[in-house]
């Protein structure tokens, strides 16, 4: 199980692969659409990435509630405890 | 009232022996092989028929960034390399958006997308397809990232014609500046398809060349041995330039788009029309189409591919078209240096047929040892041909494809 930094660090890795947006950009309070600019079709392959990095299921669903990077950070650190 | 004149302000390739127009026109006058053995492992898993191909000289991915690359079909990716340095090329700054389009041809498509998209699917499920598969395996997605990325708003379109694409696309360009939808065009055509599949089913249908020993020598168009053509892969791109706008900005003209014409043979959905009569009709309906005499013509860069079955049927047609005349035209297969690109190839041969217009020089065709009696042409070996110093001169490329398409452009001097 990762700590929420190591979740943090490893998001910011997913999205300098994606969108090559700079890691230390990608912050808690950070919006991915309105901070980040990461369209829809990122996301998913962000989401995508995620789930296979942290080994938990992100349903479709929940997608549209993770608005900023810390939403992701509780939905992974959650999912796996 | 006159036509609007369209000139070629702009040109852009990356190719098997070239990744960009000042290498490419240098190893074309040279005469180079782009082919070798493949090494990738796919070709020894499948145990495929044929070994070798003409891999692009500079990989696109070296050129874009990573992230720019990820979204991109590696068809799209050398698209936007070379509709890139022709624009650089070009020198245009100012435009309006309104005003430019874009024609960018493919035969084929993203096929590495769409057949990667289906072995996820297979190996780890429809959760793992990317979301960006479908933008990516499109045939318009050349002609869309090259829209987007100039900002080119009078439309973008995708001529698809098997191997005639790329010289469609020309034609496409030049019809929407002459009806004044635009003044600028950016015209090509691009094509990766060197997959395991795409061999497979070429090979099957005893297209390519089997000299798996002989890569370099293998592509021999109008040569009595000749046995199929080489796979390419590249791109080629053109800007298309009205040329009233051309002479206000002061660029500098390779040459004008004096005529193209599209035919179609309905005869038969692969092989050509024995009597060449549709690549005859195109012929004369380029010529018509820009005023051009069988004496104006000086250069043809011909489809000439390689195969036994292909390339006499276009001497035919050349021979009805031209007469006695082509007795004195400079004929350049230059697939025999870069292999068949495709839906690629004909915007990657009007680039040559420019520079050659330009520069007054034909480039060579090589591996022609011992030439097909029963295809008499005057073909530029060895060293590249001096077109005539003077004057307004011609050159003619063809380009046909499956299904019986044939395109012609007519490109002069200026």
């Amino acid at each position: 199980m990762a700590s929420n930094e190591e979740i943090l660090a490893g998001l910011a890795e997913i999205v300098n692969a994606e969108t090559g947006l700079d890691v230390a950009d990608v912050q808690l309070d950070k919006s991915f659409t309105e901070d980040l600019d990461i369209d829809s079709i990122s996301m998913m392959t962000i989401v995508v990435e995620a789930e296979d990095k942290f080994e938990v299921k992100i349903p479709d669903e929940e997608v549209k509630n993770l608005k900023t990077v810390g939403d992701a950070v509780s939905f992974i650190a959650a999912a796996q405890a | 009232m006159m036509a609007r004149k369209v000139v070629i302000t702009g040109l852009g390739a990356t190719t098997p022996i070239g990744g960009d127009v000042p290498t490419l026109w240098e190893n074309a006058l040279k005469g180079v092989s782009g082919a070798a053995t493949l090494t990738d492992s796919w070709v020894e898993e499948y145990n495929l028929p044929v070994t070798f191909a003409a891999r692009a000289s500079v990989p696109a991915t070296d050129v874009l960034s990573r992230v720019e690359a990820k979204r991109m079909d590696p068809s799209t990716q050398f698209a936007v390399v070379a509709s890139r340095e022709a624009w650089k090329d070009s020198g245009i700054e100012e435009f309006d958006r309104n005003k430019l389009a874009v024609a960018f041809a493919t035969g084929i498509g993203g096929v590495w997308t769409l057949l990667d998209a289906w072995d996820t699917l297979r190996e780890k499920g429809p959760r793992r397809v990317l979301p960006m598969t479908v933008p990516m395996l499109m045939p318009n997605g050349p002609a869309a990232a090259v829209s987007l990325d100039l900002g080119a708003e009078a439309g973008a379109h995708t001529p698809v014609s098997a191997c005639a694409s790329g010289t469609e696309a020309m034609h496409v360009g030049l019809e929407l500046i002459r009806s004044g939808k635009a003044d600028i065009v950016m015209v090509g055509g691009a094509e990766a398809a060197i997959h395991p599949m795409p061999i497979a089913a070429f090979s099957s249908m005893q297209a390519l060349s089997r000299s798996n020993d002989n890569p370099q020598g293998a592509s021999r168009p109008y040569d009595i041995d000749r046995n199929g053509f080489v796979m390419g892969e590249g791109a080629g791109a053109l800007v298309l330039e009205a040329e009233e706008h051309a002479l206000a900005r002061g660029a500098r003209i390779y040459a004008e788009l004096a005529g193209t014409s599209v035919t179609s043979d309905a005869h038969h959905i692969t092989a050509p029309d024995p009597q060449g009569l549709g690549a005859t009709r195109a012929l004369k309906a380029a010529m018509f189409d820009g005023l051009i005499q069988p004496e104006d013509v000086v250069h043809v860069n011909a489809h000439a591919t390689s195969t036994p079955v292909g390339d006499k049927p276009e001497y035919t047609a050349l021979k009805a078209a031209l007469g006695d005349h082509l007795d004195d035209v400079w004929v350049s297969a230059t697939k025999s240096q870069m292999g068949h690109l495709l839906g690629a190839s004909g915007a990657v041969e009007s680039v040559l047929t420019t520079l050659a217009i330009y520069n007054r020089k034909a480039p060579v065709t090589i591996n022609l040892d011992n030439q097909d009696p029963e295809i008499p042409l005057k073909v530029v070996t060895g060293e590249p041909a001096l077109l005539p110093a003077e004057g307004s001169i011609v050159a003619l490329n063809n380009s046909f494809g499956f299904g019986g398409h044939n395109a012609v452009v007519a490109i002069r001097s200026v």
